[in-house]
């Protein structure tokens, strides 16, 4: 009976790798399948199911105490199943969107299975309990991230993008490996808990090796959430990207990265233990800062909505950095952990719907520019409509859940005595309003440069679109269902 | 749950309308408006709250649920009116429906868009003046910001995009600046609290729990979250010298928007000032009296000033609303029952004058599509009812007895006058009094020219008597600032009420 129940546990991560094995088997079956609808069908609903067990196991509180699993190489907790939740909603939308955008290009399963293998590296990655996980369930979901963005690949864009992102991504990926070398040789393990167990000595025999190893660690983890000063790879592959990838990428890709870096920093690196080798709460609150004001003030500056839209989630990479950045030991440490899932979760769908809007504009050829989308606002009002939802909820503005959950990071960073870092985010917020404004006006206000004529209106897509705008309002009321689950799951994990 | 079903009904049209056809959207707007004033209007007569609903009094049409944990505050869900709520409210959907039977004949394209905003403005307006926990009141405070943004930018005039722009940033920056004060009062109160709701905070602060943030010590604490918030709703208002949005705004936007914005939207900035500033923090209210009546005074005669100095006709109903905004807030310094009454009163009454008089500059910028006083001459002879609305207005604006103007405007003289709180009442007073003679000089001069005097227009337009639905708002509005003005404590004894406990604190006297 235990043992059903421990599988049960990894059914979201099954779930996905359950539905890549079918296309597999499809694919091997049909090569160069004409049925892309059944394709995109197993991909939404693997990862709808992923979805929906998450959920229930999140709510209905299966695994509050977190279970270990492969003598506590992997864990399930509640943390872990609210981002498996987030990959199986992200993952979702997407392969629903992509039905649409690559209707005419060729290799289509290889182009489901990547994200499904990418989205089982992610769920992998949520649960990860020791080092070694945590390196092999990255890389499982970033070689297939590498693939995606080179999808289109008769597009130079798409290719550059691709190169200088594994490019980067390997460099990134080695200085991890090597800062996991160093935590094991100056720890003698690779479990979270025994590293934490060790850490205090370790810290005070080998402060150097230490040190430089943790400071590695959060290099390879900022490359993966596009975090400063890693983040320049970022704008490129976003942009080069097809549009339903690089939602997938700014939204999953980037959650995943953050919850590996939540577990490994408060699990294996207590703030007590090793404050003697190196102050990583100090080095995310710098990092927090740059991040957020340099996603913003890059942002403000863009000409292209992807290319607005990829720097405008380094500033929210900078919002969820402030989730670690405030864990000074002070006021409710649940609540600012805890608040930063809920961002990544609002963020999830917002970040996701605004990419697949860019999607549906990209499936009209209407341009990449914000011009380009003048007055689309009549011919597309329902589309255009969700995007509105999208940029206001990105913004800050209590129109959905983006409003609540950087609230939420406030509130955490003023309780935990770093209320510079909230004012910080309260700023850049304000100032984002700028560059997201302009996307509404351009599709509501402004005049078309020459008149176009939208002939097809992709189902799909569409349904992907209205979808995550539905739930981002939602979760304005609605963010009652996850809030105590989420600051449980932090405040489980500190 | 009538509130809920004002709202929901509000939302309901709003998303029906904007998908509907534009052919028939205006009919399907005022239909779907109706309810809701019916509605209210059944609130306001079956109304049997008592107090301040801060202050510990008998909330009417109360809701309340819990909406969210944060670490040791909760966020509920609570909704709730008092004597000072509930007139804004019957307020909001009067205009709403009045406002929109004026866009019928201005509005001629994008129709269905139009109207489902205005039914989306007015279920965020009711929701600013029913919530009574502080987040959930800023998700409807800045949700009305999203349908004028929308209103002014796309079917505003020329310079509409700029106009827009600047509403929503000014507007938007004065929240953040809001929003920072009231939360430093909040995590100063620290445990004394255990949620973000108006009446648990505002007693609080009342009864001294206010300790210190940080190295902020809790009178500076007070004095600084004061500023901030009175800043931040001193730009909606607005007051000198943050009023530059306003003329802008106005001139673009279409008839029906300034008849929204002059009305309601103003409304809801000298509202949070009651509600926050001076309910929850009236010591630092007397410490600041003379800087804030000096801003009102200064309100009350540079605007009047300036809305002397145009010769466009929506020019200077706009610069009329920053002087007459200034009497609301000498009301309010003064702290005495008529004071913070005839404020509240003052907000009511401008609402429907200004709506009146922007509705009938629209109708006759609709005929003549020209709105410059020197352009037009002798108007009463081709439009006299329009005329004749455009007189009753202004004479309200003047104060003219028996018509709301007078009595609001009386209240708050009478109540400021006998000020304890602010020094030199009788001076600051006699100063603002001086506005009216200016208001005269403005309306009546204006009147003169463009109504009056033998008929002189250069237009190829056809000149001619306004429609029916754009003179039966106007119409319903006189009547309704005829009845508040002739009859004015029958409307006064509810505002009363809920602004006793506001003065008691400080002494107060009528």
């Amino acid at each position: 009976m235990e043992h059903v129940s421990n599988w049960l546990l990894l059914a979201p991560a099954g779930a996905f790798v359950v539905s890549a094995m079918l296309l597999f088997v499809i694919d091997s079956f049909d090569p160069e399948s004409k049925h892309d609808t059944l394709l995109a069908a197993v991909t939404t609903a693997g990862a709808a199911v992923a979805m929906v067990i998450s959920a229930a196991l999140l709510l209905s509180g299966t695994a509050d105490s977190g279970v270990e699993l492969f003598g506590g190489q992997l864990v399930v907790d509640g943390m872990s199943l609210v981002f498996t939740f987030i990959f199986g909603s992200v993952t979702a939308l997407v392969g629903l969107a992509s039905a649409d955008y690559i209707e005419d290009l060729p290799h289509k399963a290889e182009y489901y299975l990547l994200i499904l293998l990418a989205a089982t590296g992610m769920s992998l990655m949520a649960s990860a309990n020791s080092l070694a996980v945590v390196f092999v369930a990255l890389e499982l979901a970033s070689l297939p991230s590498y693939a995606l963005v080179a999808y289109l690949k008769t597009n130079r864009g798409s290719v550059e993008a691709a190169l200088k992102y594994f490019l980067v991504g390997a460099l990134s990926s080695s200085i991890l490996a090597y800062g996991i070398s160093l935590i094991y040789a100056a720890t003698g393990s690779l479990l979270l808990p025994d590293v934490a167990a060790a850490a205090g000595e370790a810290s005070e025999l080998y402060t150097g090796v230490f040190g430089i190893g943790i400071l590695m660690v959060l290099g390879g983890f900022a490359f993966k959430t596009a975090s400063v000063p890693f983040h320049f790879w970022a704008p490129e592959a976003y942009e080069g990207a097809p549009a339903p990838v690089s939602a997938f990428l700014s939204s999953a890709s980037k959650a995943a990265g953050f919850v590996v870096a939540f577990r490994v920093f408060v699990v294996a690196f207590p703030i007590d233990s090793v404050a003697g080798s190196v102050d990583w709460v100090l080095a995310f609150q710098v990092l927090a800062v740059l991040t957020m004001t340099l996603g913003n003030f890059a942002a403000a500056t863009q000409e292209n909505v992807k290319r607005m839209l990829a720097y405008s989630s380094i500033g929210h990479a900078g919002y969820v950095l402030i989730a670690l950045a405030a864990l000074t030991g002070l006021g409710d440490q649940g609540l600012v952990l805890g608040s930063g899932m809920l961002h990544l979760l609002v963020y999830g769908f917002m970040n996701t719907g605004a990419f697949l809007f860019v999607a549906l504009a990209e499936y009209w050829n209407v341009g990449r520019t914000f011009r380009d989308y003048n007055g689309l606002g009549k011919e597309a009002p329902v589309a255009c409509v969700a995007m509105t939802v999208f940029m206001f909820s990105l913004a800050g503005l209590p129109v959905g859940g983006g409003f609540l959950s950087k609230y939420f990071l406030i509130v955490g960073s003023v309780g935990a005595g770093v209320w510079w870092l909230g004012a910080v985010l309260a700023v850049n917020s304000a100032l984002s309003l700028f560059y997201y404004s302009r996307v509404v006006k351009a599709m509501w206000i402004d005049e078309p440069d020459e008149p176009r004529e939208i002939e097809r209106y992709p189902t799909a897509l569409y349904v992907a679109i209205v979808a995550a705008a539905v739930v981002t309002v939602a979760l304005l009321p609605g963010i009652l269902v996850f809030d105590s689950a989420a600051f449980d799951a932090a405040a489980a994990l500190l | 749950m009538l509130i809920e079903a004002l709202i929901a009904l509000c939302l309901l049209g709003a998303a029906v309308v904007f998908v509907a056809p534009n052919r028939f959207a205006h009919k399907l707007a005022v239909g779907f408006s109706l309810p809701p004033l019916a509605i209210s209007l059944y609130m306001y007569l079956a109304f049997d709250g008592s107090g301040n609903a801060l202050l510990g009094g008998d909330i009417a049409y109360e809701t309340f649920a819990q909406w969210l944990q944060l670490g040791s505050y909760t966020v509920n869900y609570h909704m709730g009116l008092d004597g000072i709520s509930l007139p804004l409210v019957v307020l909001s959907t009067i205009l709403t429906t009045l406002a929109i039977l004026s866009a019928w004949t201005p509005i001629d394209e994008r129709q269905s868009q139009f109207y489902g905003l205005m039914l989306f403005l007015e279920a965020s307006l009711i929701g600013v003046f029913g919530a009574l926990d502080f987040l959930l009141w800023f998700v409807f405070w800045e949700a009305v910001l999203i349908p004028m943004y929308f209103l002014i930018g796309v079917w505003g005039g020329p310079r509409r995009k700029y106009a827009a722009i600047k509403f929503f940033v000014y507007t938007n920056i004065a929240s953040l600046v809001m929003f920072i004060g009231y939360f430093a009062l909040v995590f100063g109160l620290g445990d004394s609290v255990s949620s973000t709701g108006l009446p648990e905070i505002a007693q609080a602060l009342r009864a001294g729990q206010l300790g210190s943030l940080g190295i902020i010590g809790p009178d500076m604490l007070a004095l600084a979250a004061f500023v901030a918030m009175f800043l931040g709703f001193a730009v909606k208002v607005p007051v000198v010298p943050f009023h530059t949005w306003l003329p802008d705004a106005h001139v673009e936007a279409p008839t029906p928007a300034s008849v929204m914005l002059a009305g309601v939207l103003l409304k809801m900035g000298t509202y949070a000032l009651l509600r926050f500033n001076f309910t929850m923090l009236p010591g630092q209210a007397e410490i600041l009296a003379i800087p804030i009546a000096v801003i009102a005074v200064i309100s009350i005669i540079y605007g009047a000033m300036l809305a002397l100095a145009q010769s466009d006709l929506k020019r200077i109903v706009a610069y009329s609303s920053v002087s007459s905004m200034g009497y609301v807030i000498l009301g309010l310094i003064a702290y005495t029952v008529y004071g913070v009454g005839g404020a509240t009163f003052q907000m009511v009454a401008h609402g429907l004058i200004s709506g009146l008089l922007f509705m009938t500059v629209g109708v006759i910028y609709n005929t003549t599509h020209t709105r410059m006083v020197g352009d037009m001459a002798g108007m009463a002879e081709k439009m006299p009812v329009t005329a004749g609305v455009f007189v009753a207005g202004a004479f309200a604006y003047m104060g003219l007895p028996l018509m709301a103007g007078f009595a609001a405007e009386l209240f708050i003289f009478l109540g400021a006058f006998e000020s304890t709180v602010l020094p030199y009442a009788p001076l600051f007073t006699a100063v603002a009094m001086f506005g009216i003679v200016i208001v005269a000089g403005y309306l009546l001069w204006a009147m003169q020219r463009s109504l009056f005097g033998p008929f002189r227009l250069e237009t190829d337009y056809e000149i001619g008597p306004a429609a029916l639905h754009d003179v039966v708002p106007l119409v319903t509005l006189v009547l309704l600032i005829i009845l508040l003005g002739s009859a004015p404590m029958v409307f006064f004894e509810s505002i009363q009420d809920a602004t006793l406990d506001i003065v008691a604190t400080l002494g107060g006297g009528i």
